[in-house]
């Protein structure tokens, strides 16, 4: 099975096992010790570190298709609004007649714009299984339609970039309108619980530190079951020699259309992860640089490896949330040089060096050690 | 194809009436076979009333000055350009110039490009795996499975095109001439009816010549071969039937002898040589 292989391999195992480590520790130093241990991990570290979770997921998705089908989209941040949004929605709802406004059934922005019944597409959100359901569908369908029309047109490389930032640009411009019924620029916020469960009680935020965990623990076991099935092969192969691909009789452009709703979907499962964690989803997810930001990370991880996509993600938002405290004005500039630092430094990022290191370690064992390694370039 | 050619020229059924997906049908002889094909870039005229056709079995040779229309020519055939004006038939049942370049490779026409294409970051192995025939729609090539006949076949030709030492290693770090080998490898995977090879022996070391010159009349009789190539000493070696091409039609067609003694031939192409 495709989806079990992973489970077999080293190199995942590893992953997974520092990951529920992780978890676990963190869990533990926040529970068992009391507030004023040194060691105690208090309630605002467990949030800060889910959304860091978040944004490993989400960069694991942008490796799937940069690094595996060579698609550079710098559109991946509509995929992570549009689940957010699909999740504010139904935490909207969940608010009832608790709202500024006490209507309980409009959420307080309408009432306020004096909108008299609930738009369309509002309705179903206040049931968990269809709000869920759509965190998939939304962006899986954007994504379906977007690429079927790119995909086949063979619309690649720079222009196809340009297409997908410019996707995510109009998205913002249309959710920042107050008529499109998603809050305008103040978007959706004020969420109280999430599943009969009080969003503002610590517990609550534990509960979805570890469900974040628990969701880039699959999402990297399936697109690490996608990459070493023969489709991620022949995803390889569409990056590298596309015409070629498509004389050995491969459909390039449904191969295309696949990983690119694979990787949709699960940006689409971050963003669902990421709101309730900050509380806010506003349009300002849908901006070009944010998704420009997520390529850095990934560059800076190490294309092509997705645990690298992980490690970019963590690394670069705890150097954010640093940096923002001491010179909030710097950051930019440090992000800057920070990716040209690594394109000419690093071009394999992270992930390079550490494999880098490891060969040099083990240098010397033969050719059955080259099988792994250039299996890890690939 | 639009319907109003189709209603047009009414020589045959509609084609959305014959079934695509039936095997090949060479009851009449000829495998391949184009028929007054026209196609212009910008005004100049790449192929010119082309006429050529292949026995089912045949090994033919293209030869021809740069320029000629070779490589155009395994465009069409392959899917790659539409022509202007024409048609192209692969036997008598299945019109290539209304099918896509996966489906024309799936009904049987393997390509060797003229600069070899492998994929530099798999392994030669998996290079072979992927050309393998095999269902090639996406649900079924993500839950495929390597079974041991799979095995055995990917390692049977991996010995033919003398590559078994290099078999893990990635694609990337072949010589020119080991690239050429693992492209005509890929393309013996695909098990096609025809294979259509542009400059197989370019880079190749004389004894590597001999050894694909082997190779490919070996291939001939099972599989239609047509070979595109320069090199005069090599198409001497294999060809029992050459055409020649001269801005973009047929100038020529029979044996080597006939064919280097044609006077036409002789001063378009063979005479700078000789």
């Amino acid at each position: 099975m495709w989806l079990t292989r992973p489970l077999q391999e080293r190199s995942t195992q590893l992953f997974l096992g520092i990951l529920f480590f992780a978890l676990i520790v963190v869990t533990v130093l926040h529970l068992a010790l009391p507030e004023g241990n040194p060691l105690h991990v208090s309630a605002y570290t467990v949030t800060l570190l889910g959304k860091y979770l978040c944004y490993a997921l989400l960069a694991v998705a942008v490796d799937l298709v940069w690094g595996y089908l060579g698609i550079l989209s710098l559109g991946h941040g509509a995929f992570f609004a549009l689940g957010g949004y699909a999740m504010g929605m139904y935490l909207m709802r969940q608010i009832g007649d608790r709202g500024t406004y006490g209507d309980p059934i409009l959420p307080d922005f309408m009432v306020f714009l004096n909108w008299q019944e609930l738009p369309w597409y509002w309705y179903g959100f206040d049931m968990a299984w269809f709000a869920f359901a759509m965190v998939l569908l939304a962006p899986g369908a954007l994504a379906l339609v977007f690429g079927w029309l790119a995909f086949r047109s063979r619309v690649t490389g720079v222009y196809l970039s340009i297409i997908t930032q410019a996707l995510t640009f109009a998205l913002m411009l249309a959710f920042f309108r107050n008529e499109m019924g998603f809050g305008g620029n103040n978007g959706l916020t004020d969420f109280r619980d999430i599943l009969g469960f009080n969003l503002r009680t610590d517990a609550t935020r534990l509960g979805l530190f570890i469900a974040t965990g628990i969701a880039l623990a699959i999402g990297y076991v399936v697109c690490r079951g996608i990459v070493t099935s023969k489709l991620g092969r022949v995803s390889v192969a569409c990056r590298d020699a596309e015409a070629r691909t498509r004389f050995l009789g491969y459909r390039v452009e449904r191969v295309q259309l696949f990983v690119f709703v694979v990787s949709a979907m699960l940006a689409g499962v971050a963003g669902a992860l990421y709101v309730p964690q900050v509380g806010i989803i506003n349009p300002s997810e849908f901006s070009p640089i944010f998704s420009i930001e997520i390529v850095v990370w990934v560059a800076l991880g190490g294309r092509a490896t997705l645990y690298g996509a992980v490690i970019g993600a963590i690394l670069v938002n705890y150097a954010k949330t640093v940096f923002t405290g001491v010179m909030p004005d710097a950051w930019l500039f440090a992000l800057g040089a920070l990716f040209v630092l690594v394109t000419v430094f690093l071009p394999q990022g992270i992930a390079g060096l550490l494999r880098k290191r490891r060969k040099s370690t083990d240098d010397g064992s033969g050719p059955s050690e080259s099988s792994s390694t250039s299996e890890a370039t690939a | 194809m639009s319907i109003m050619t189709e209603l047009a020229a009414r020589d045959r059924v509609f084609n959305f009436l014959t079934p695509t997906d039936s095997p090949v049908d060479v009851r009449h002889g000829p495998i391949l076979y184009l028929e007054d094909v026209n196609v212009s870039f910008d005004g100049f005229r790449a192929i010119n009333n082309l006429n050529l056709t292949i026995d089912d079995g045949e090994l033919r040779c293209i030869i021809g000055p740069n320029g000629a229309g070779k490589t155009t020519m395994m465009d069409i055939i392959t899917g790659k350009t539409a022509p202007d004006t024409g048609s192209v038939w692969f036997g008598s049942r299945h019109n290539l110039l209304t099918m896509s370049e996966p489906d024309i490779a799936s009904l049987g026409i393997g390509r060797k490009f003229q600069k070899p294409t492998v994929f530099e970051a798999l392994t030669v192995f998996e290079n072979l795996e992927l050309a393998m025939a095999a269902d090639k729609r996406v649900f079924p090539t993500l839950t495929a499975q390597m079974k041991p006949k799979h095995r055995e076949r990917i390692e049977e030709v991996l010995e033919t095109i003398n590559l078994q030492d290099l078999r893990d290693r990635p694609a990337g770090i072949l010589s020119h001439g080991q690239k050429q080998w693992l492209e005509i490898g890929m393309l013996l995977m695909q098990k096609p009816r025809l294979l259509l090879v542009d400059e197989p022996v370019a880079g190749m070391t004389e004894q590597e010549m001999e050894r694909t010159a082997e190779l490919l009349t070996s291939l001939a009789g099972k599989q239609s071969v047509v070979v595109v190539e320069h090199d005069m000493g090599f198409v001497r070696s294999i060809a029992r039937k050459v055409t020649v091409l001269h801005q973009g039609s047929v100038l020529a067609e029979g044996s080597m002898d006939q064919v280097s003694n044609d006077p036409e031939v002789i001063k378009v192409y063979l005479g700078e040589e000789a």
